[in-house]
């Protein structure tokens, strides 16, 4: 099994194991940021490049460098290899670069976006964003499409991660939908309208990185860090039926899938459990969820989640010239 | 738009079933950009809804396919144009030898601009990327045929040959339907 | 004029016809070819030195015993005549006016690679140029060159011509796999790459028409024959495709090595820039290579006469050089202004991105806005600070060589006329020429 060090920190892993799920595997300290890869997807990553690392060791037999940053979700390690990341100035410059990109055409309505709060992309700006945009020109807009009563869109939030493109094909049969468009006019929107009728499509909520796609249901009821997330299943003939309730007071507003320390989805819930089961007595409770490390709605609600160091310290320890990581317990 | 039924002539469909046997089986999408151009050359010089619907029986795909490969590439229309389509070329080495004068000269010629129809329906401005022509820019493009170093005078003269021709003038040509 | 390996006979009547081909020899190399085992013209080609010829400059020969030969596949060989690249025209010239000469190459090299099915994937614009390839082809079955058991070989090679649908990413050779396939021309994620899994899954070869063409006077005269032309490891002869402010536009045949100089000012080719002017900037492979003034084109920094060849051409690396590329020279004369010629330049790849990678699709817009603002009289003086950090913020970070193509041009006209730049910027009143480029973005169209 080839052994490969990400950050200074060694690990073996299975062949075809990728840079970016052997960094998952040594923890949220030197796994990067993905905005596109969805482990539970096939064919998803490389297009967002916000996981990039640099390859400075190729592998036991060549010990040159690679030439140019690397997308770690398509990357497959080699024996030997050696990768750096958070330890990297360049690399969390380069990153930056990326998140720039992914922001100047993103309208930046967070405060009426529902997403917001548990939105990937807010975190991915928090931590290698910079605090005021260089992007001065009118930012891109697409006519607003209704596609339906479940699940609102917001094309001009996407960021054209393909994910929910990946979703629908992968859980329906037959594809019914992709990208239109090229370049930054691309969209996905007439493809989702037409996807929407099958049993499995609210998912597209949960894998969308960013506020593009919405559960309808739950529209402006509430911020979601004023709401708490319960674990609770039922007997569903379609699904699993493992889902997470968010509650405001007695009143669930919101059903999602239950989702990792990366935010992936655990298992897929069909779209009766998640907008048709509003009720407390539909659900058997199990307690409260954990939620994960970068949430905002893990603040003061839960556990102190263990919060990864901004990327502005880490860039400042390195330019003092500490050592990598000081991430305290 | 009327109701007619869509269909390719015979010639047309004995043509595309040549094109298909071309990939090895089951790989018939691979026909899928001919066929556009086909289609855009059989319903009036661009690709409506329906027709795209079409293809995508023909080829056994689904719809969906069809629209996304038909609005990735810019030779395809989407919308209704005239009877010629005036593409003129606007980068690089054209730009630097006076495509830009063309496309006001046309504008003010034809009463439009980039992008829009003559009242009549017989002319529609485009421009389009390098050509691969720049030996001789500025360079027009007009169905199959390369107009070279072109000046204004030139370009008044092509547009008065097509107005007088008055035919539908596709990417591909009728004309190779037959000879194939 | 050196040797003519390619465009011999390129004027004389007929040649581009099977009777007026073979008049003048053609598909000699194929019989010498057919009687050779497989790996002997492989490795004629690996002594030729040839390189691609579609910009990259890969050996050729290295490029094709990459391909996996795994039981009971087939392997395609896949001719890129998408030739999109801005100031490239060449092989459309060869294609168009010699025909043969590219489909003598293909069963040549679909032998030598042991492919039983080959494809020319040519850009849709150049529709007409695909009905001669398919009038060709045609008399190429008839001649029993094409077709079962190939004048007795025992080889088979079925050879068909494929359109594209305008789009200068499936000149990246996944996305030409991806948009022969029937998709659209989203390069594809590597690896694997094509010499696993090509087109539809199989091995698979893609070489630029150039190069295949090149394929048969190597066979005729020999790899180490071939490799004595040129210099160094830049072997052979380069289709250039000379074009901008100059007397005789044109394609011509070199000798790899002939000087910058002469090669502008030479009566045999280019002629000498047009109305007497005087020579401004080259860009001297395609729209996408680094653009150069006059002084550093002409010599290199050491002060060397700067040579047509891919040593001498990036010789000084980004700095003081740029590349042979696809062999589109530009020339601009002193009247043209390069801050405008960028931004026709920037329009071009923003227009191109696919979109499926952020820094490509967000930053080439981006780059496109500022320039523009900058061309229209209301740019800033930081503008040229944001251009260069936006253009080295989408070099080397995307999936397909698009970005880097977009950020050069942008890198090397900052890095040589940064002065012109915010000369522009502060006083653009002065510009003589008023000329506003339009700018008109007809890619979005609702499809229903």
């Amino acid at each position: 099994m080839p052994k490969v060090t990400i950050d200074g920190k060694e690990i073996e892993v299975p062949k075809g194991t990728t840079i970016l799920q052997a960094a998952r595997m040594l923890g949220p300290d030197v796994a990067p940021p993905a905005m596109c890869y969805y482990s539970k997807l096939s064919k998803s990553g490389g297009y967002c490049r916000t996981c990039i690392v640099r390859v400075t060791k190729m592998n036991s037999q060549n010990p040159n460098p690679m030439p140019k940053p690397v997308a770690s979700c398509r990357t497959e390690v080699m024996d030997g290899m050696e990768v750096v990341n958070y330890t990297s100035e360049q690399v969390l410059t380069d990153r930056k670069g990326v998140v720039e990109f992914l922001l100047i055409n993103h309208p930046l309505d967070c405060p009426v976006c529902d997403q917001a709060g548990e939105c990937h992309l807010q975190d991915l700006g928090y931590e290698n964003g910079s605090e005021k945009t260089r992007y001065d020109f009118e930012r891109r807009t697409y006519d607003m499409i209704d596609i339906g009563k479940n699940i609102k869109l917001h094309m001009n939030r996407c960021i054209l991660c393909y994910r929910c493109v990946n979703t629908c094909e992968q859980l329906t049969d037959g594809r019914v939908h992709g990208v239109l468009n090229r370049g930054d006019v691309a969209e996905i929107s007439t493809f989702i309208e037409k996807a929407i009728d099958n049993e499995f499509s609210g998912n597209v909520i949960d894998v969308c990185p960013v506020g593009a796609l919405t559960d309808r249901t739950f529209r402006f009821k509430s911020r979601v860090w004023f709401t708490k997330p319960v674990d609770a299943h039922r007997d569903c003939k379609k699904c699993s039926g493992k889902v997470r309730l968010w509650f405001k007071g007695a009143e669930v507003l919101r059903v999602t899938a239950r989702k990792d320390q990366w935010g992936e989805v655990e298992d897929w819930i069909c779209n009766e459990c998640r907008f048709d089961k509003k009720n407390v007595s539909d659900w058997e409770l199990e307690g409260p969820s954990r939620i994960s490390h970068h949430s905002v709605i893990s603040q003061g609600h839960y556990e102190l989640a263990k919060l990864k160091l901004d990327t502005g310290r880490q860039l400042k320890n390195l330019k003092e010239g500490k050592q990598k990581s000081t991430a305290k317990k | 738009m009327s109701k007619r039924e869509i269909k390719f002539s015979d010639e047309t469909l004995a043509l595309i079933q040549r094109i298909i046997r071309r990939y090895p089986e089951g790989k018939q999408k691979s026909a899928l950009l001919p066929c556009l151009h086909l289609a855009q050359m059989e319903f009036g010089g661009w690709l409506a809804p329906e027709t795209m619907d079409y293809v995508a029986s023909i080829l056994k795909i689904k719809p969906i396919e069809v629209y996304e490969v038909a609005s990735f590439y810019s030779m395809f229309n989407l919308k209704p144009v005239g009877k010629c389509v005036i593409e003129v070329c606007r980068t690089g080495p054209c730009w630097l030898l006076g495509a830009e004068d063309l496309v006001r000269h046309i504008e003010k010629k034809l009463n439009i601009t980039v992008g829009e129809t003559t009242a009549d329906g017989m002319f529609t401005l485009k421009t389009v990327e390098c050509l691969a022509a720049c030996g001789n820019a500025p360079v027009i493009q007009v169905g199959e045929t390369y107009h070279e170093d072109m000046t204004c005078e030139k370009t008044d003269d092509m547009l008065s040959a097509y107005r007088n021709r008055n035919e539908v003038v596709t990417h591909w040509d009728k004309k190779h339907v037959k000879a194939q | 004029m050196g040797k003519q390996l390619l465009l011999e006979n390129i004027n004389t009547p007929g040649i581009d016809t099977m009777a007026g081909y073979r008049a003048q020899g053609g598909y000699s190399s194929l019989q010498k070819a057919l009687k050779m085992k497989p790996e002997e013209i492989v490795e004629e080609v690996k002594k030729s030195g040839l390189r691609g010829r579609g910009g990259a400059g890969f050996p050729t020969g290295m490029k094709w015993s990459f391909i996996a030969k795994p039981e009971g596949v087939p392997r395609h060989l896949v001719c890129n005549a998408d030739e999109s690249e801005p100031g490239t025209f060449k092989d459309r010239f060869l294609m168009q006016h010699k025909p043969h000469i590219l489909i003598e190459g293909m069963i040549i090299s679909s032998f030598a690679l042991g492919c039983n099915t080959s494809y020319i994937y040519i850009r849709g614009e150049l529709l007409y140029v695909y009905h001669i390839l398919e009038k060709a082809i045609a008399e190429a079955y008839e001649a029993g060159f094409l077709g079962k058991n190939i004048m007795g070989s025992g080889f088979d090679l079925d050879l068909y011509v494929q359109p594209g649908g305008g789009a200068y990413i499936c000149g990246e050779e996944t996305a030409l796999i991806e948009s022969l396939e029937g998709k659209r021309g989203n390069p594809r994620i590597k690896p694997p790459f094509p010499a696993v899994a090509g087109v539809w899954g199989r091995p698979t070869v893609v070489n630029n028409v150039e190069t295949i063409s090149a394929t048969v006077p190597i066979i005729n005269m020999g790899g180490d024959e071939y490799a004595k032309i040129g210099v160094g490891k830049s072997t052979g002869t380069k289709l250039i495709s000379a074009c901008g402010h100059i007397n005789k536009p044109g394609v011509y045949e070199i000798e790899m090595g002939v000087p910058v100089e002469e090669f502008i000012y030479s009566e045999q080719y280019c002629g000498g820039i047009r109305n007497g002017k005087k020579l401004k900037a080259v860009v001297a492979g395609g729209s996408s290579v680094p653009i150069l003034p006059a002084d550093l084109i002409l010599k290199t920094a050491k002060g060397e006469p700067r040579l047509m060849t891919y040593e001498s051409l990036s010789d000084g690396g980004f700095q003081t050089g740029t590349m042979l590329g696809s062999g589109g020279f530009i020339v601009m004369d002193e009247t043209t202004s390069v801050v405008k010629n960028l931004w026709n330049f920037t329009r071009f790849y923003h227009h191109e991105s696919c979109g499926q990678c952020s820094p490509c699709r967000e930053g080439t817009g981006w780059m496109e806005k500022v320039l523009h603002r900058i061309v229209e009289g209301h740019g800033k003086q930081t503008d040229v600070d944001l251009l260069w950090d936006i253009q080295s913020k989408i070099d080397g970070k995307t999936i397909c060589p698009l970005g880097d193509a977009a950020s050069w041009p942008v890198a090397s006209a900052i890095r040589h006329f940064r002065a012109e730049f915010e000369e522009y910027i502060k006083n653009p009143q002065n510009i003589k020429d008023e000329k506003h480029y339009y700018n008109l973005r007809n890619q979005k169209a609702p499809v229903a």
